[in-house]
C-alpha cells in the first residue's frame, strides 16, 4: 500500500502530525514527534527518488478525481529530488533544534513552534508532490505563512519587524502567482501542469498569456529572493531563531527556485521562455544578484546577516544557471539547489551554534571565539571553503558545470563574474574567520565552551556531506542530468 | 450592563437562532451552497455575539481557550483522518466512494465529514483570534 501512495504520505504525515504536535504539553515531546515526523518523511522521499531515478513518472490521483480535473501528484525525478532536498535538510535540522529552541523560544509556546514547524514542512513538500498549479500555490501559502510565525518568534523584537516585512512581500510574490495561475486558467480552462503544457502553446500568442507569464516570474522571484527582489531576505534570516534560519536557508528559497523551473520549463514551455526576453533576464539579475549581494555581503556586521547576502548571491548563481538556456546551465542550476542548500545550512548552524554559546551573532561579539569553539569553528570554515568553490567541496562542483556553461555560451563576461563572485565569497568568509580566529576575544578571562554534540554533529553531517558531494559527484550530477531532460523534454 | 435590558433578552433570542442556522448551512453544505468554513464562521459569530454582550470572561467560561485549541486540531484531524481512512479502505487520498457499499451514500458521508472537519476548525480558530484580540485589553 505505501508504495503506491509515497508520494501522499510525505504531505499527510507532517498535517497530521501537526495537529497533533499542537495540542501535546510543552516539554520534549513535540520535538520528539516532529523528529520521527522528519525521519520517517527523510526515508520515504529516499525510497520516492529511488523508484523514479531512471526517469519513471508516479502519477497520483487525490479523491479519485481522474485528471487533469482532479489534482493529481505527479512525481518525476525533479520533484523526488526537491522532496529529498526538503525532507533531508529538516531531518538534519531536527536534532539541531532541540537545544537551540529550548534556549530561543520561551518554554509556553514550544509545542505550537514544532506544529508551525511541521506545517512548514508540510507546505515545501507539498509544493514539490503537486502537478496542479492552484494546489501548488495553496502549499506555497501553507509554508510562506507558517515561515513567517516562524521567524516572528525569534528572541529579539525586530524578528517581528523582519516577519512582517516578508508577510507583505511574501503575499504580493503569492499574490501575483494566483493572478498568474488565474489568467492561464481564463485562457485554457486547466491547472493541471501536463495538461496546461499542451493546452498553452495554442494561446501563446495571446497577450493575456504574456501578462500571466509576466506576474508568474515575478511572483516566483519574489519567493526565492531574486535580486532585486530579496530586501526581505536579510532581515527574516538574520531575526528568525536559529534553527529555523537553518531550516528556511536550505529549503524555501530552493522550493521556490524549483517552481520556476518548473513554472518556466513544464507549464509554459521550454520554447516560451526563449522566445521572450526571460532568458537574457535571469542572466542579467543574476549577474547583478552575484556582484550586489555579494558586497553588500562583504560590508555586514552580523555573521548571520553575512550569510543571508550570500543567499541572495548564490540564488543569482542559480538564477545564471537557468538564463544560459542550456542543458548544462540547468544541470549547474539544478547541482547548486542541492549543494547550496548543504553548505549554507551547514555555515548557519555553525553561526547558530555560537549564537547558543554567546546569544549574538555580531562579529564584534564573536571574535576570538574560534579558539575556544574550534569544532564549530572548524565547521565553518570548511563549509566557507564550499561556498566558495575550492575543489573537493560540493560547491566546487557547481561553479565547475556553471563555468562550463559560460564557456559553452562563450559569455566570457559571466564566467569572469562568476569567478569574481568567488572571490567576493572568499573576502567575506574570510572576515568571519579572522573576527573568529585572529582577533582576540573580548573577554578574556570568560572562557566560552564547545558547542553541546547535539549541535554539533548534525553541523559536521553537513560539512561531511559537502566534503562527500565534493568527491562523489554521481548523485547529485546523475540526478540533475536527468532532471534537466525532464525539464528540457515535453512529459509525455 | 445590567441596563442593557433589551440587549441581553434580544441576545438570547436570537443566539440559539444563529446556532441553528450555522447548522443548517453546514448539514446542508452537500446539496446547497455552505458547508464547513461558511457554518464555522457562522458558529462562532454567535458566541462573539454573546461575549460582546455578557462579556468576555462568561464567554470564556462557556468556551476556555484550552478547549478551542483542542477544537481546533481536531477538525484538521477529522479532515485528514477521513483522507487516511479512504485510503485504509483501499482507495485513493479523500476519494469518499469507499466510505460506503454505495458510492453516492460514500460521496454524502465523505463530504459531511470532512466539512464538521473544517466547520469546527474554522469556528474554534475564529473564536480564538477573537478572545486573543480582546482579551489585550486586559493585560
Amino acid at each position: 500500500m505505501i508504495e503506491t501512495h509515497t508520494s501522499l504520505l510525505l504531505v499527510v504525515i507532517p498535517l497530521l502530525a501537526a495537529p497533533v504536535t499542537a495540542i501535546l504539553p510543552n516539554g520534549r515531546l513535540p520535538w520528539l514527534l516532529t523528529l520521527a515526523v522528519s525521519w520517517l518523511c527523510f526515508v520515504l522521499a529516499i525510497w520516492q527518488f529511488m523508484q523514479v531515478m531512471d526517469g519513471s513518472v508516479i502519477s497520483y490521483e487525490l479523491g479519485g478525481w481522474e485528471p487533469p480535473w482532479g489534482i493529481e501528484y505527479r512525481i518525476d525525478i525533479v520533484n523526488a529530488f526537491v522532496a529529498l532536498i526538503v525532507a533531508g535538510m529538516a531531518a538534519v535540522t531536527l536534532p539541531y533544534a532541540l537545544l537551540s529552541v529550548e534556549q530561543e523560544i520561551p518554554k509556553d509556546r514550544i509545542s505550537l513552534f514544532y506544529a508551525t514547524l511541521l506545517l512548514c514542512l508540510d507546505g515545501l513538500l507539498g509544493i514539490a508532490m503537486t502537478g496542479d498549479v492552484f494546489n501548488l500555490f495553496v502549499f506555497l501559502e501553507i509554508s510562506s505563512l507558517s515561515s513567517y510565525t516562524l521567524i516572528s518568534m525569534g528572541r529579539q523584537r525586530k524578528a517581528l519587524t523582519a516577519s512582517y516585512q516578508y508577510l507583505i512581500m511574501g503575499t504580493i510574490g503569492a499574490t501575483f502567482l494566483l493572478i498568474g495561475i488565474g489568467l492561464i486558467y481564463s485562457e485554457t480552462g486547466s491547472l493541471n501542469m501536463v495538461d496546461l503544457n499542451n493546452r498553452l502553446p495554442a494561446v501563446f500568442e495571446h497577450r493575456t498569456v504574456h501578462t500571466a507569464f509576466a506576474f508568474i516570474v515575478v511572483g516566483v522571484g519574489l519567493k526565492l529572493a531574486m535580486f532585486p527582489l530579496h530586501l526581505w531576505l536579510p532581515n527574516a534570516y538574520t531575526y528568525a531563531p536559529s534553527a529555523v534560519t537553518v531550516f528556511l536557508a536550505a529549503t524555501a528559497t530552493k522550493v521556490a527556485v524549483y517552481v520556476m523551473l518548473r513554472m518556466v520549463f513544464n507549464v509554459f514551455s521550454t520554447g516560451f521562455a526563449y522566445v521572450t526576453p526571460t532568458d537574457d533576464m535571469f542572466l542579467l539579475l543574476g549577474v547583478f544578484g552575484v556582484v550586489f549581494a555579494s558586497i553588500s555581503a562583504i560590508g555586514q556586521k552580523d555573521a548571520k546577516r553575512l550569510l543571508a547576502y550570500s543567499s541572495v548571491a548564490q540564488i543569482g548563481y542559480i538564477l545564471l544557471g537557468i538564463g544560459f538556456a542550456s542543458a548544462l546551465g540547468l544541470t549547474a542550476a539544478v547541482v547548486h539547489i542541492f549543494n547550496h542548500a548543504l553548505m549554507k545550512a551547514a555555515l548557519f548552524m555553525a553561526v547558530g551554534a555560537l549564537v547558543y554559546r554567546i546569544g549574538s551573532s555580531h562579529i564584534t561579539q564573536i571574535r576570538g571565539l574560534g579558539r575556544q569553539m574550534p569544532w564549530t569553528f572548524g565547521a565553518l570554515v570548511i563549509a566557507g571553503l564550499s561556498l566558495i568553490g575550492v575543489p573537493g567541496t560540493a560547491g566546487f562542483i557547481s561553479k565547475w558545470y556553471l563555468v562550463l556553461a559560460a564557456i559553452e555560451q562563450q559569455a566570457w563576461v559571466i564566467a569572469i563574474v562568476i569567478l569574481a563572485g568567488s572571490l567576493l565569497a572568499v573576502i567575506y568568509i574570510w572576515k568571519l574567520v579572522e573576527a573568529l580566529f585572529f582577533q582576540p576575544a573580548i573577554d578574556d578571562t570568560k572562557s566560552v565552551r564547545e558547542a553541546p554534540l547535539s549541535l554539533l554533529v548534525p553541523t559536521w553531517i553537513l560539512v561531511l556531506a559537502n566534503i562527500y558531494f565534493g568527491l562523489n559527484t554521481e548523485l547529485t550530477v546523475n540526478a540533475a542530468t536527468i532532471a534537466v531532460q525532464v525539464l528540457e523534454n515535453i512529459p509525455q | 450592563m445590567k441596563h442593557n435590558l433589551i440587549l441581553r433578552v434580544i441576545a438570547k433570542l436570537l443566539i440559539p437562532i444563529i446556532v441553528l442556522y450555522a447548522l443548517y448551512v453546514q448539514f446542508h453544505g452537500d446539496f446547497g451552497p455552505g458547508g464547513g468554513f461558511q457554518a464555522g464562521v457562522i458558529f462562532s459569530v454567535a458566541f462573539i455575539f454573546y461575549a460582546l454582550v455578557y462579556g468576555i470572561e462568561t464567554a470564556e467560561r462557556v468556551m476556555p481557550e484550552s478547549v478551542l485549541r483542542i477544537l481546533a486540531s481536531l477538525g484538521v484531524l477529522i479532515y485528514a483522518g477521513t483522507g487516511v481512512a479512504t485510503m485504509l479502505l483501499g482507495g485513493n487520498f479523500l476519494d469518499y466512494n469507499v466510505l460506503a457499499s454505495n458510492p453516492i451514500a460514500g460521496q454524502h458521508i465523505g463530504i459531511l465529514v470532512i466539512e464538521l472537519g473544517v466547520g469546527i476548525t474554522v469556528s474554534s480558530v475564529m473564536l480564538l483570534i477573537f478572545f486573543i484580540f480582546a482579551g489585550r485589553a486586559r493585560q
